[in-house]
């Protein structure tokens, strides 16, 4: 689904990513662990195509077509969805109307009419079930005075709502309550399909107690240094950081 | 003959239309005589730095209104706010229409300056009130005074309100190739109570129109006056607001200023507190495109101490529109405990477009809480790319953060369907279909 193949991106002449090479196929998940400023939140942007940062060169593919060039929009309309670590406060939109409004875009995009109102109806009301949102939530003002885990909950009901190829999570358990992790993490899993992916990108492996991966890597000076299955987390939550970075030197 | 040569001239010709032995007509002709004097204000004087009325000195206009032109109501219908029922004071080409208005004297009046003007059953109110709050030594006030003739009268009597909103609609039919129009109005809320209008100008076609206006808007103890200005006009059409407030103790009056077209618009914003615990009230939200101009001219002169002013101004401007925000807020020395408050922020979407913005504080009182603010900027580049992450396209991302941008200075509209008018006209307006109404 996803390939990423050697990747060297940056911002403003500074280099970030320095070579990363991954896939990710339908079905699995993966975690990208690591140090702050080892490039994790640069990685989920470039894959959504954030415009600031330059691709020096490699290449993104999502099902074998070049990604790069592709507006961020266009990488929404094709599968990509990135849960964000600082959701943006929108006033006067509603939770119901922006959500409304990102589907029909989409929509829009595949020459498809807009959704039906009652359809759309029954699919908010069905999605806040999910996570444990209520009505009054959905007509409050898109992220504004939202607590951190409001802020968070809403990112995954539009995952739910705009049901994406691949997610990247991007620090979704910062700021979360253990209640509120539960939440999200329950409603994450139960958009987890054979046809979908996840990538979750974390500091630390409490999340992935709840969202379970397939393969973790870690990610140290903009470079994947290690991969494994989900031990690997654990490992990496007793012996800390300083082990990866150690053994990579060595 | 210049523009100013042609008033003054006319004016004797005004005169055979009127009863030139009625007291008001004394204060036509010192007004008239101030114009004379001062002339057209120039971009020399401090206060018009920004705003030139030269190109407008140039235009042979009509300076009198000739018949009444007959309009079919459902041809301008899309002016009015017509979901909810309202009384109407409707001028065409500066006559009045009776055949499109709905006035009233049931127990409140809701009618004609015409009438207040010259019937004997108004005299008292048109001494007390009539030119006592308009600066007199302003130039263009002093010539809408001097042509005083015609325009909406409203008096709300103690603990009165009217049952329903007012509209003042001020239409020009083109009919004339270039038309001058000097709309005055008069608007008077008795202690506790209470109105709503909107006032609007519209032009029905690219003629050139000018108009210089006059509002003189009285709350005396207790009262509430809503007054909403809808600016979104032809490309040629021009205007100059000079709206006066007199408030007294514990008085409410909230002016919301939205403009959204017009070659050129000045708002002249004159708020005077003559008594305590008074909320004052001034919101707007700008949108500019081509070659627009709107300059908002504001002053809130605080004399009495324990009053509050709240001012609020979104801006966002394209193409090579200019916008000018100059806010002014004087505080006298027996003020104490004023609390003022100003912010004026602006979005600039073109290269091409300016902006001229400056708070002017004077503050003679020591225990006062007075802010102000002001910001120019550019839509922001991370929640531009949250939206499009969601599939939002970048033109429609950026009217969607404008239109939140703009958003949070029509919580204070208190009329829902004037609110939803005016955010239809704000999407329209920046161009885009947003997947939802708004």
């Amino acid at each position: 689904m996803l390939k990423i193949n050697d990747l060297h991106a940056g911002i403003e002449g500074k280099k970030i990513l320095k070579g990363i090479n991954l896939e990710v196929k339908p079905g699995e998940v993966h975690a990208i662990m690591g140090p702050n400023g080892s490039g994790k939140s640069t990685l989920a942007s470039v894959i959504a195509g954030k415009e600031e940062f330059e691709i020096k060169k490699g290449n993104i593919e999502l099902d074998g077509e070049d990604i790069e060039e592709m507006a961020p929009e266009e990488r929404s309309h094709n599968g990509i969805f990135l849960s964000f670590q600082y959701p943006v406060e929108i006033p006067g939109v509603s939770v119901t109307n922006f959500i409304k409004t990102a589907i029909n875009e989409s929509r829009k995009a595949q020459g498809l009419e807009d959704m039906p109102a009652n359809e759309m109806l029954k699919k908010i009301r069905e999605k806040a079930e999910l996570l444990e949102i209520d009505r009054k939530f959905l007509s409050r003002s898109l992220n504004e005075g939202f607590s951190g885990g409001e802020k968070k909950r809403n990112e995954i009901f539009q995952m739910a709502m705009l049901e994406p190829k691949l997610a990247i999570l991007d620090e979704t358990d910062s700021g979360l309550d253990i209640d509120a992790l539960r939440i999200v993490a329950n409603g994450v899993n139960k958009l987890r399909g054979s046809d979908n992916a996840i990538i979750v990108i974390t500091h630390y492996q409490r999340l992935l107690d709840y969202i379970v991966p397939d393969f973790v890597h870690v990610l140290h000076d903009g470079k994947i240094v290690k991969s494994g299955g989900k031990e690997l987390a654990l490992e990496l939550e007793e012996k800390g950081y300083d082990w990866v970075k150690q053994e990579t030197v060595a | 003959m210049d523009l100013k040569d042609k008033l003054v001239s006319s004016f004797m010709a005004f005169e055979d239309g009127i009863d030139v032995n009625d007291p008001v007509h004394d204060i036509r002709s010192e007004a008239i005589k101030n114009f004379e004097t001062k002339g057209f204000p120039s971009k020399k004087e401090e206060a018009w730095k920004y705003t030139s009325l030269n190109n407008l000195q140039k235009i042979d206009f009509s300076v009198f209104p000739k018949q009444e032109s007959a309009l079919e109501y459902k041809d301008i219908k899309k002016y009015f706010l017509h979901e909810i029922d309202t009384y109407k004071i409707v001028f065409v080409d500066g006559i009045y229409s009776s055949y499109l208005s709905e006035t009233t004297h049931d127990g409140v009046d809701v009618c004609l300056m015409s009438s207040a003007l010259t019937k004997p059953m108004y005299r008292q109110i048109i001494e007390l009130y009539f030119n006592k709050i308009a600066k007199k030594e302003d130039s263009l006030t002093s010539l809408n005074t001097a042509f005083s003739k015609e325009g909406a009268y409203i008096y709300i009597p103690k603990n009165k309100a009217p049952r329903k909103p007012i509209q003042i609609l001020h239409l020009a039919t083109g009919n004339e190739a270039s038309l001058m129009l000097q709309p005055r109005n008069l608007i008077i809320a008795e202690e506790n109570a209470e109105v709503q209008v909107i006032e609007r100008h519209q032009s029905l076609t690219s003629n050139e129109v000018f108009t210089n206006s006059v509002t003189e808007i009285f709350a005396a103890k207790d009262a509430r006056v809503d007054y909403y200005k809808l600016q979104n006009d032809n490309a040629n059409a021009s205007l100059i607001d000079n709206t006066y407030i007199d408030q007294k103790d514990n008085s409410v009056v909230r002016v919301h200023t939205f403009s959204f077209g017009g070659k050129l618009t000045r708002n002249n914003l004159n708020y005077y507190q003559n008594g305590e615990r008074i909320d004052s009230t001034l919101k707007g939200i700008t949108i500019l495109d081509g070659k627009q101009h709107v300059d908002h001219y504001t002053l809130v002169h605080h004399a009495q101490p324990n009053c509050e002013s709240h001012q609020d101004y979104k801006g966002i401007y394209d193409g090579s529109s200019t916008g000018v925000f100059n806010g002014k807020i004087l505080v006298d020395k027996i003020a104490q405990k004023t609390d003022a408050f100003q912010q004026n922020n602006n979005v600039l979407i073109s290269d091409k477009a300016t902006l001229n913005t400056k708070p002017q504080l004077e503050i003679f009182a020591d225990d006062v809480k007075c802010s102000h603010g002001c910001t120019i900027g550019q839509l922001d580049e991370d929640a531009l790319f949250y939206l499009q992450s969601r599939g939002i396209p970048k033109k429609e991302a950026g009217a969607l953060l404008m239109y939140a941008f703009a958003n949070n200075v029509l919580e204070s509209v208190r009329i829902p369907e004037l609110k939803a008018r005016v955010n239809k006209l704000i999407a329209n307006k920046l161009g885009v279909r947003l997947g939802f109404e708004l």
